[in-house]
C-alpha cells in the first residue's frame, strides 16, 4: 500500500564529463530527467531537435527494411519468443556499435533500393508479356508490323473481329482487284490479316476494311514479329534474372537481422540520451541535470557520481506543486496487480496505492467468478511451469501477469473445493458412464453446491460485496487521517458506515428479507433498538453534514438530503455483486452441459474417445470463455465499485532516464 | 383441465427453447459487430488483436447466460430424462420464468455490442486505454447479469412449487 518517496535530484556538472554522466545515469535507469529550472543569461537549453530527427529517420528507414525483409525471408519467431524476453548483449558490442552504424545504415537502405526495384521490374515484366501476347498471332507474319506497302502497292496489316475466311475478305474486296490478302491467324475473337493492294485504291480499300471493322494492331515494330518476340522474350529473362538476382540479395540479408535489430535500439537509446540533454541547462563549461530520482537510489547514485567525476549533487524534497512520478513499492503478492491499478490510472498526488488493499479482493473475486477447481488447477499449473522454465528470461510485465493468473488459479481452486466444481462435474459423469458409480456426488464439496442453494449464494456474494465496499469507504477514511482532514473521516466515512452497518442489520431483522435470503438469524431486540437509533442518527448526520461546501443553509440542507440518497447507490452497489453468483455457476452449469453431452455419446467401443474428445474441446471453449469474464468482471468490480468510494487516480507514472529498448538487453 | 395439463411441459420447453434462442441470435448479432469493427482496427495495428478480441467477446455472454437458463429449466422439466408431469400452470410459470433473459439477454447484448464497437475505436486509437475501455461494455452487461439472476432464482423456485 504504497509509492517509492520521491526526491528532487540537482546534479552540476562540469561539460566535458556531460556524455559520461549521462551514459552512467542512462546504465541506472533510476533518474527521471525533468526541467525544473528557467533559462537564464547564462544556462540555457540546446535544441537537439535536428539530432533526434536523423535518430528517428534511421529507425524509420531500418524499420521499413525489416518489414521488406520479412516478407522475404520469413523470420523465425516462434510462440515461444515472448517468453525469452529481450537477448542479453555484453555492453562492448554497445560501444562498438558505433563503427558498424553507418555500414548497417547502409544495408537497410540498399535493402529499401532493391525492393524498389524489383517492384519496378515487375511492373516492366508485366509490360513485356502483354507485349508478347499482342505479337504472338502475328508470329508467322516475316514483315515488320509498321509495313505500309512498297513503291506500288499499299498494304494493311490488321486484325478483324471474329472469324474471317478467305473467300468472306476476298468478297468484300473483289471490286478492288488485284488484291492480295492473306490470314496469318485466325481464333474465334479475332482475324489477323495482311491485306495488299495497288497504291491507288489504298483509300477505297481502307474504307472497306473500315467497314469490317478493322483494327490496326496496337502495337507496331520495325522488326518482324518473330524476330521482335525473340527480342522481348530475351528481355523478359532479363529482367526475371535481374528480379531473381535481387531478391537473392535481399534474402542475403537475412544474416544482417540481428544488427538491424540493434540498430532500432541503439537509435532508441541514442533519441532517450537526446531527450535528456534537451532537458539540461548548459552554460559554457558546466551543466544542469534536474530530475526526480526515488529515495532509496538516492545515496548510491550520489556515492557513484561524486566518486567518478567532479560534481555536486543535490537532493532536495519535491515542491508541493510538483507533479511527483508514481513508483509503486509493493509485495509479491500484490505485485502482479500493478497493471490492473495502471489500467484505471496511476494514483494522484495525495493518493494512496489502492494495489495492496485491492489485492486482498481480487484474487478473492476472481477464484469466486471461475469457481472451479479443475480449470483453476490448469491455470495454476500452467502459469507456475512457464514462470518456473522461463524464470532468468521473463520480462517483467509478462512475469506480472503470468502471477497474477497464477495467485488467480490458486484462489479458483480453493472455491472450487468449497463449492464442489471440478470440471463442472466431471468425477460424477465419469463415475456413472464408465464405472457404474451411483451413490453421487463422488467428491462432495466442502460447503455447499451453489446450483442447490443460490439464494444462500447470493447471500455469500453480497456479504463479500459489503465487505468489499466497507472496505473502499474505510480507505477513504485512512485518505482523510493521512492529510488530517479529521472532518471528512467522522461526516464523509464515520457516518456512512456506521448508516451501512446498523442498514444491514435492520434488513436483517426484518421477517421478509429472512425469508427471501433463506436464513435464520434472530438478533437480540437491543441490537435492533440500538442500530435503528445509530441509523437515525448517521442518517441525520449526513443530511446535516455532507453539503457542508455550501454556505446557503437551505441549499445546505438539500445537498445533504441529496448525499443520503446516494444510499440507493450502496443498494444497487452491493446488488452488483450478484455477479459473482451468476458467473460462478455459468461456469459451472456449462462445464455440466458439455460433460453431459459427451456422456451421451460414449456408448460404444469408440464411446471413452469420443467422450475424451468432446470434454477436451468443450472445457477448452469453457475455460476461455470464463477466464475472460471472470476477468473482466473482476476488474469492473474493482474500478466501479471499489475504486468509485475512494480512489481517482490521475498520476503520472515513473519514466526513468534509462535504456527502452525492445530487442536487446545490454549488460554492462 | 386434464387436458390442458398436458400442455404444461409444451410451454416450459417454449420458455427454456426461447431462452437459448433469442439471446444466442443477438449475442451473434452483437459479436459480429464487434468483430467487424474490430477488423478494420487489425488492418491498422495487428498488434491491438488480443485487446479487440477481449471486446469483441464481451457481449457474447448474454447467449451463454440464454443457455444456461435453458439448460436449468431442460433438467428441471425433465427433458433431459426423467419425468416430464408438469401441470398447466407450472408450464406457464417456467415460460415466465425464462423471460427475463430472453429480453434483457436480446435487448442487451445489442446495445452492449454498440458500447464495444465504441471501445474498440477507443483502442484503435490509444491502445493504453483499454483498462477503461473495456468497463464501458461491462457496465451494460450488469443487467444481463441481473436479469440471468431472477431467471435462476425463479426457474429453481418454480420447481419447488407444489401446483
Amino acid at each position: 500500500m504504497a509509492l517509492q518517496k520521491m526526491k528532487r535530484i540537482y546534479i552540476y556538472g562540469l561539460k566535458k564529463d556531460k556524455d559520461r554522466i549521462l551514459e552512467l545515469l542512462q546504465h541506472r535507469g533510476v533518474v527521471e530527467i525533468r526541467s525544473m529550472l528557467k533559462e537564464d543569461g547564462i544556462f540555457r537549453r540546446t535544441d537537439v531537435t535536428h539530432a533526434k530527427e536523423s535518430s528517428e529517420k534511421n529507425i524509420a528507414i531500418v524499420t521499413q527494411a525489416l518489414e521488406i525483409l520479412n516478407s522475404y525471408v520469413k523470420e523465425n519467431k516462434s510462440l515461444l519468443s515472448a517468453l525469452k524476453g529481450r537477448k542479453e548483449i555484453p555492453e562492448d558490442i554497445y560501444t562498438s556499435f558505433g563503427e558498424k552504424h553507418e555500414s548497417v545504415i547502409e544495408i537497410a537502405k540498399r535493402i529499401i533500393t532493391l525492393s524498389k526495384k524489383i517492384a519496378e521490374e515487375k511492373a516492366d515484366l508485366i509490360r513485356l508479356q502483354t507485349q508478347t501476347e499482342i505479337l504472338k498471332p502475328w508470329v508467322s507474319l516475316d514483315i515488320p508490323l509498321d509495313f505500309k506497302g512498297t513503291k506500288y502497292t499499299a498494304g494493311f496489316i490488321g486484325t478483324l473481329p471474329g472469324t474471317w475466311t478467305l473467300d468472306e475478305i476476298y468478297e468484300k474486296l473483289a471490286q478492288f482487284m488485284p488484291v492480295d490478302v492473306e490470314i496469318i491467324s485466325a481464333t474465334k475473337e479475332q482475324t489477323c490479316i495482311f491485306v495488299l493492294c495497288i497504291k491507288d485504291q489504298k483509300d477505297k480499300v481502307f474504307e472497306t476494311l473500315r467497314a469490317m471493322d478493322f483494327i490496326l494492331p496496337s502495337l507496331s515494330t520495325e522488326k518482324s514479329p518473330a524476330e521482335q518476340l525473340n527480342d522481348l522474350e530475351k528481355q523478359i529473362e532479363d529482367i526475371k534474372a535481374s528480379i531473381n538476382a535481387s531478391s537473392e540479395e535481399l534474402k542475403s540479408y537475412d544474416k544482417n537481422r540481428d544488427d538491424l535489430y540493434f540498430l532500432l535500439d541503439y537509435e532508441t537509446i541514442r533519441t532517450e540520451r537526446y531527450d535528456a540533454i534537451g532537458k539540461l541547462l548548459h552554460s559554457k563549461n558546466s551543466f544542469i541535470i534536474t530530475g526526480f530520482i526515488p529515495e532509496k537510489d538516492t545515496r548510491q547514485i550520489e556515492e557513484e557520481l561524486t566518486s567518478k567525476f567532479d560534481l555536486a549533487v543535490e537532493i532536495t524534497e519535491p515542491k508541493k506543486k510538483d507533479d511527483v512520478p508514481v513508483l509503486y513499492r509493493n509485495n509479491g503478492f500484490s505485485e502482479p496487480l500493478e497493471g490492473i491499478v495502471n489500467s484505471f490510472s496511476p494514483p494522484a498526488r495525495g493518493e494512496i496505492d489502492p494495489t495492496m488493499v485491492m489485492s486482498l479482493f481480487y484474487y478473492v473475486l476472481f477464484g469466486l467468478m471461475l469457481s472451479d477447481a479443475g480449470y483453476g488447477f490448469l491455470m495454476a499449473v500452467g502459469c507456475a511451469f512457464v514462470l518456473y522454465k522461463f524464470r532468468n528470461t521473463l520480462e517483467r510485465p509478462m512475469k506480472n501477469t503470468l502471477k497474477m493468473y497464477l495467485y488467480c488459479g490458486i484462489s479458483t481452486v480453493f472455491w472450487g473445493i468449497m463449492f464442489g466444481s471440478y470440471f463442472g462435474d466431471i468425477f460424477d459423469v465419469v463415475g456413472t458412464t464408465f464405472f457404474g458409480v451411483e451413490n453421487m456426488p463422488i467428491i462432495p464439496p466442502l460447503w455447499f453446491f451453489p446450483v442447490e442453494k443460490p439464494m444462500l449464494m447470493l447471500t455469500f456474494c453480497m456479504a463479500v460485496g459489503i465487505l468489499h465496499l466497507l472496505t473502499g469507504v474505510a480507505m477513504k477514511g485512512y485518505l482523510a487521517v493521512k492529510h488530517k482532514d479529521y472532518k471528512s473521516l467522522i461526516y464523509d466515512v464515520a457516518f456512512w458506515i456506521v448508516l451501512l452497518i446498523s442498514c444491514v442489520l435492520l434488513l436483517l431483522s426484518m421477517k421478509m428479507i429472512k425469508d427471501i435470503l433463506g436464513i435464520n438469524v434472530t438478533l437480540p431486540n437491543a441490537v435492533v433498538r440500538i442500530a435503528e437509533i445509530l441509523a437515525i442518527i448517521s442518517a441525520v448526520g449526513i443530511v446535516l453534514t455532507n453539503g457542508r461546501e455550501s454556505k446557503n443553509p437551505f441549499k445546505r440542507f438539500l445537498k445533504g438530503l441529496y448525499a443520503l440518497y446516494g444510499i440507493s447507490g450502496y443498494l444497487s452497489d452491493v446488488l452488483s455483486y450478484s455477479r459473482l453468483l451468476a458467473l460462478g455457476l455459468a461456469t459451472g452449469v456449462i462445464g455440466s452441459v458439455i460433460n453431459k453431452m459427451a456422456a451421451m455419446a460414449a456408448g460404444g467401443v469408440f464411446g471413452p474417445i469420443i467422450f475424451t474428445v468432446i470434454v477436451i474441446v468443450g472445457h477448452a471453449i469453457n475455460i476461455g470463455i470464463n477466464v475472460l469474464g471472470a476477468y473482466v468482471h473482476t476488474n469492473r468490480l474493482q474500478y466501479v465499485e471499489f475504486f468509485g468510494k475512494f480512489y481517482e487516480g490521475g498520476g503520472t507514472l515513473f519514466k526513468p532516464f534509462g535504456m527502452h529498448t525492445k530487442y536487446y538487453k545490454i549488460k554492462e | 383441465m386434464k387436458l390442458l395439463n398436458e400442455y404444461g411441459i409444451a410451454f416450459a420447453l417454449l420458455g427454456a427453447v426461447l431462452a437459448a434462442l433469442v439471446p444466442g441470435i443477438a449475442s451473434a448479432k452483437a459479436v459480429s459487430m464487434g468483430g467487424v469493427a474490430g477488423a478494420g482496427v487489425i488492418t491498422e495495428d495487428p498488434a491491438q488483436f488480443g485487446k479487440v478480441l477481449i471486446l469483441q467477446l464481451l457481449p457474447g455472454t448474454q447467449g451463454i447466460y440464454g443457455l444456461l437458463i435453458a439448460f436449468i429449466t431442460l433438467s428441471q422439466i425433465g427433458v433431459l430424462g426423467g419425468s416430464s408431469d408438469i401441470s398447466f400452470v407450472k408450464g406457464l410459470l417456467y415460460f415466465a420464468a425464462c423471460l427475463p433473459i430472453v429480453i434483457v439477454g436480446y435487448s442487451s447484448a445489442i446495445k452492449q455490442a454498440k458500447a464495444a464497437v465504441a471501445s474498440i475505436n477507443v483502442v484503435a486509437k490509444r491502445p493504453d486505454q483499454f483498462g477503461k475501455a473495456m468497463i464501458f461494455p461491462a457496465m451494460v452487461e450488469t443487467y444481463a447479469i441481473l436479469a440471468l439472476l431472477i431467471s435462476i432464482l425463479a426457474v429453481n423456485g418454480v420447481s419447488g412449487l407444489n401446483i
